[in-house]
């Protein structure tokens, strides 16, 4: 079983993450950045999928050169090798063009399995799986909140809005799980030590057949106008509870009409 | 006048209210087209022309129950590529997301998820708000590529309803092999709680660790107040709830008129999920917790004290 999992460097969500003011991208030199924590879900469910038969785990990331960092990581945890696309055009691609960097990607890879997060934690849009699926032309399987995997069956519990759905589906396919799946290992001693000798490739855009201007700011689909800072909130009334509490409560909500 | 194709979100004909808030924002950009994938068309007829849809689109075909979402995205384009609208509105639900961005990919056009607000822009396009960075930041933004495709978040707006004349037009619609490879096998509908849905509720009543496992006072309070419950990521984990109930980051995103947040600490993870709500109201032991910085309104006391007392006095006050 081969299988490629796709991560993503993000900037940390506990740190003060902001926009580039002069193009409207996310800014990612200024805050500290580190690997998807629903990413890692990803790679855990992949490491569990390979040791369970034999199993080759390629971890792919498309990003600036600090998303090696992500890919390390998942060596560490105990990926088997790593995929790193780099390239100065990548710059401000939208989620279109990243599915088109990975699919191209991804078709230079031997897989029967990718697997991916429910969404990244910084763009968050949680579509690039599907897009992915419909450019590889392989099954979606995905939002899988539990996964198995039976010799060439796929097969996820998706909690929907109003259903719970059991998906079933040949390999190859486009896997993405929740973080409903089992929280990730960390990588052990032993681990990281390992991932040192472990090899990671860089390629560029030319390596897998994608042009320059069919990814970056100017290619996207999509155009950011404005960015603006959400004003903080204003801190409101602190009651303490002193047998009254509930009903000082009421009394607020009643002020605002909603009792 | 430009067609705008909202796809319907239902459950066998029922309409959810989401597509009764992308009807109502269509209505800014143009005509307001539905769009009817499966059965039940029917019943849901009404209801779509009361809130302005000019057109209904209707199409059935097996596959839409049958295979996750490919189907549906293929149908979608199949309509763009004959009806050649100005824009297409889906609901930002777990499959509204993945048939957007299927469907961005097939017709080449360019996508915008979790809008929180649409307006026609300075070229009459649709110009969308959305809420980023756990709400901490807005962007304005609008697609500049093919066919604007947009999905809108609950409760984006408040659906106003207008007479549309909802004449229908079956499609003919053929679904490749391509698109029927992953198969539902199984389907289970949640059980109903008679409470309002979490993402559409203008209340919701959530509680945290601070309920220590007992959610009766959560749900105590969220059915005087006719509210949805939700629960924080620590009580999910914790098996205290299930997981279509939490709200958050990686749960449900709500916007509600009020949020009440009972023994929840106000976690980034968690504001992320909240944070748009108009009103916010807290209790909590800890007066240090996080989730003070952003209330309204905030109790420090015992939720399980504090809430039951809060029920009874919104039921004495219902008479």
């Amino acid at each position: 079983m081969k299988i490629v999992v796709c991560v993503k460097h993000v900037p940390d969500a506990a740190a003060d993450r902001t926009f580039d003011d002069s193009d409207h991208t996310v800014d990612r030199t200024g805050v500290d950045g580190l690997l998807s924590e629903l990413d890692e879900y990803a790679v855990e469910q992949a490491l569990t999928i390979a040791e369970a038969g034999d199993g080759e785990v390629t971890v792919l990331s498309v990003g600036p050169e600090q998303a090696s960092d992500a890919i390390r990581k998942a060596l560490q945890m105990g990926a088997d090798k790593g995929v790193h696309v780099s390239d100065d055009a990548i710059h401000g691609t939208d989620a279109v063009a990243t599915s088109l960097v990975l699919a191209q990607a991804i078709g230079k890879l031997d897989y029967d399995i990718v697997l991916c997060g429910m969404a990244s934690t910084d763009g968050e849009m949680g579509v690039v799986p599907a897009m992915l699926a419909e450019r590889l032309g392989v099954a979606q399987v995905t939002l899988g909140s539990e996964l198995t995997v039976e010799g060439t069956t796929v097969r996820i519990r998706r909690d929907g809005d109003v259903s719970t759905e059991t998906v079933e589906a040949s390999t190859p396919a486009v896997v993405s799980v929740t973080d409903q799946t089992p929280e990730a290992r960390y990588p052990s001693f032993k681990g990281i030590m390992a991932a040192k000798k472990k090899p990671v490739e860089t390629w560029t855009l030319a390596d897998i057949d994608v042009a320059p201007d069919q990814v970056g700011l100017s290619a996207a689909w999509s155009a950011v106008s404005a960015t603006q800072v959400r004003p903080p909130r204003t801190k409101g009334e602190i009651v303490t509870d002193e047998g009254d509490g509930g009903a000082k409560l009421v009394e607020f909500l009643a002020t605002q009409k909603f009792v | 006048m430009t067609e705008i194709l909202v796809l319907v979100d239902h459950v066998d004909g029922a309409t959810r209210k989401p597509t009764f808030e992308l009807l109502t924002l269509a209505r800014r950009l143009g005509e307001p087209s539905a769009v009817f994938l499966g059965s039940g068309s029917e019943q849901a007829k009404d209801s779509l022309a009361a809130y302005g849809a000019e057109k209904v689109y209707v199409a059935d075909d097996p596959a839409f129950g049958d295979y996750l979402v490919a189907p549906k995205a293929e149908a979608l384009a199949q309509l763009v590529g004959s009806a050649s609208p100005s824009a297409v509105l889906i609901a930002s639900s777990t499959d509204g997301k993945e048939i957007a961005g299927r469907l961005a990919i097939k017709i080449e056009s360019g996508l915008i998820t979790d809008a929180v607000d649409v307006v026609a822009g300075p070229d009459g396009g649709p110009q969308t708000t959305q809420s980023v960075f756990a709400g901490n930041h807005t962007v304005i933004a609008s697609v500049t590529k093919g066919t604007p495709i947009i999905t809108v978040k609950a409760n984006a707006v408040s659906p106003e309803e207008a007479a549309g004349a909802a004449s229908v037009e079956t499609l003919t619609v053929s679904v490749s092999d391509a698109a029927k490879t992953a198969r539902v096998v199984e389907r289970k509908e949640r059980q109903a709680t008679g409470r309002p849905e979490l993402t559409e509720a203008a209340i919701v009543v959530s509680g945290g660790r601070g309920t220590g496992g007992d959610f009766g006072p959560i749900e105590a309070l969220a059915d005087a107040l006719g509210a949805a419950v939700g629960a924080s990521r620590a009580v999910v984990d914790s098996g205290w709830y299930p997981h279509s109930y939490q709200v958050g980051q990686t749960g449900k995103t709500v916007s509600p008129q009020l949020y009440l947040a009972a023994g929840i600490s106000g976690a980034i993870q968690h504001r992320a999920g909240m944070q748009t709500s108009k009103t916010i109201v807290a209790v909590n032991k800890d007066e240090e917790a996080p989730i003070f910085e952003l209330v309204d309104f905030g109790v420090v006391g015992d939720l399980h004290k504090v809430l039951p007392q809060a029920a009874d006095e919104v039921n004495k006050r219902k008479g």
